[in-house]
This record gives structure tokens, sequence and C-alpha cells, in this order.
């Protein structure tokens, strides 16, 4: 179902790569893992193609929604405990 | 060496992220802060061995992981589901902005986004098999390279690679079920 360009934009070759190239390297970009020369190439394809670009956004908006919205506050307790710990490792060591 | 009397001021920093791995691992505070607490332990006692200058943080995670394999996996009752089925690409894109329709442009799409409460999040995080969550973690959560999250869980870069492709597909449609269930989003298009 809903593969890019079937009723959509058509897709576009701009640069070297083509919309399901872009796609296909869509989280290697976004996580920082395409060599430069790639990265390059498809920063090419995305100063021409507005749908590529427009899924790029809503992908790292999604990334940035999850990682906002998944902290959990460390306990105070949790924080006591734990030098706690250490402090008693310490002074086990020493004696 | 790292110096073992510098452990507290170089290591407390990242109790949040810790934490918050440890409770989207465990599934529960008592168990988090347990395996927390176990990690800070079995890292001050290894610290003379950490080389200094060394990614501290990543090797903090590797503590806390193999801890949560050694002793949270071990505790379990039954087998989790150790697979997730395959979700096509932009899943949750494709749902919420659809295709072909005028461009919502970015408000629209932050506004949709925006409805994702913490625990929607959450809850479809904790949805996926271990293998998947912990390195959809690490990458979206951390911001992890993927070679860190190799050194991390002990496995092939490649392996990172095909879990995070595959766990974040599913963590879309968890995030999608989930908003639909509780009326955060609705099936059509917009």
């Amino acid at each position: 179902m809903s593969e890019e360009g079937r009723t959509g934009p058509p897709s576009g070759t701009w640069g070297e790569i083509d919309c399901e190239e872009s796609i296909h390297d869509l989280y290697d970009f976004l996580d920082g893992e395409l060599t430069e020369d790639r990265r390059r190439e498809l920063q090419t394809h995305l100063d021409g193609c507005a749908p590529c670009v427009e899924k790029y956004e809503f992908e790292a908006e999604l990334r940035r929604v999850i990682a906002d919205r998944c902290k959990d506050h460390v306990p105070d307790e949790l924080r006591r405990r734990v030098a706690a710990a250490i402090d008693l490792e310490r002074s086990k060591q020493k004696s | 060496m790292a110096d073992q009397e510098r452990f507290v001021d170089d290591a407390m920093e990242y109790m949040p992220s810790l934490y918050t791995a440890a409770m989207r691992m465990t599934r529960n505070s008592s168990d988090a802060e347990d395996l927390v607490q176990e990690t800070y332990l079995k890292a001050y006692r290894a610290y003379g061995g950490f080389q200094e200058g060394t990614n501290l943080k990543a090797w903090l995670y590797r503590i806390l992981t193999n801890t949560f394999i050694n002793t949270y996996r071990a505790k379990r009752r039954r087998p989790e589901e150790t697979d997730v089925e395959d979700v096509e690409d932009l899943y949750l894109y494709h749902r919420l902005v659809g295709q072909g329709g005028p461009e919502l442009g970015r408000s629209a799409e932050d506004e949709v986004l925006s409805r994702f409460t913490d625990e929607a999040v959450k809850a479809a995080i904790e949805s996926l098999p271990e293998s998947f969550r912990m390195t959809v973690l690490l990458a979206d959560v951390e911001g992890f390279s993927y070679k860190e999250i190799a050194e991390i869980m002990e496995v092939p870069v490649g392996t990172v690679m095909s879990r995070l492709h595959r766990g974040r597909g599913a963590l879309q449609k968890a995030l999608h079920d989930f908003g639909l269930e509780r009326g955060l989003v609705e099936a059509e298009p917009l």
C-alpha cells in the first residue's frame, strides 16, 4: 500500500538520488551515519524535493517528540541510595 | 585508568538518562531503581579499569544493559516476544499526514505529533520486544551512534541497523494503535 509517488507528487530525481533512495536513507541521514559524500548527494535531492523534505521533517519531529516524552524524573531517594551504596563500598575497600 | 575517587563527580550526571532507560527496560520504578543502583555500584567497583577519555556514558550503559540481562531477564516468568512484525516505511506519516492531499505544513504536522502524550510514547516504547526496545532507546532517546550501540549491546553494527529499522517501524505502529485506542488520533488521514 501507499507506495511513494503513486497518488502523491511524482517521484523525482534531483541530483544522483531519486525519492525511493532518499526515503531509504532517511534515518541514516537523521542519525548522522551517512558518509560526507552521500550526505551531500542527499542534500542536493532534498534541496529540490519538497515532498521528501516534508517526510524528513515529520520523522525528525517525531524523533524529538519521542525523546522528549519518555523521560523520567530521578527520585531523590534513589540519588541518596546510590550515594550511600558507594560510600559503604568505599569504606569496605578501605578497611 | 580512571581515579575511583572521582567516580561520583564523573558519573552521577548520567543518572537521569540511565534511570529513564531502566524504567523503559524493567517497566516499573522499583526494579528500575534497583537496576540503576546496581549499575552504579558495579561501575564504581570497576572504575579503576575504565579508560579515561573514552565514552563514560556508553560504558555506564554497557554495565546497565549487562546487569539488566543477567538479573531481570532471569526473573521473568514467561519468555518475551523476540520479534516484531514488519511495518512499511513512514507508517505514521502515511496515516497522520496522508498523501496526495494538500500539504499540511510544519505547524499542522507538529500539532498532530503533539497529541502523543508522555504516556503514549512510554507505552509504545515498552511494547517493543527487549532487544528492539533497547536499540531504539539508545539511538532515538540517547543519540548514540550505531557503533556505540553495537559496543554497548555487544552485537554487530549490522544487527543494530536492522533492529533500529524494524524497531522504529514497530514503534510507529504501536504509537498509532495507542493513539487510536485513546482517541488521540483519528482513523482517517486528516
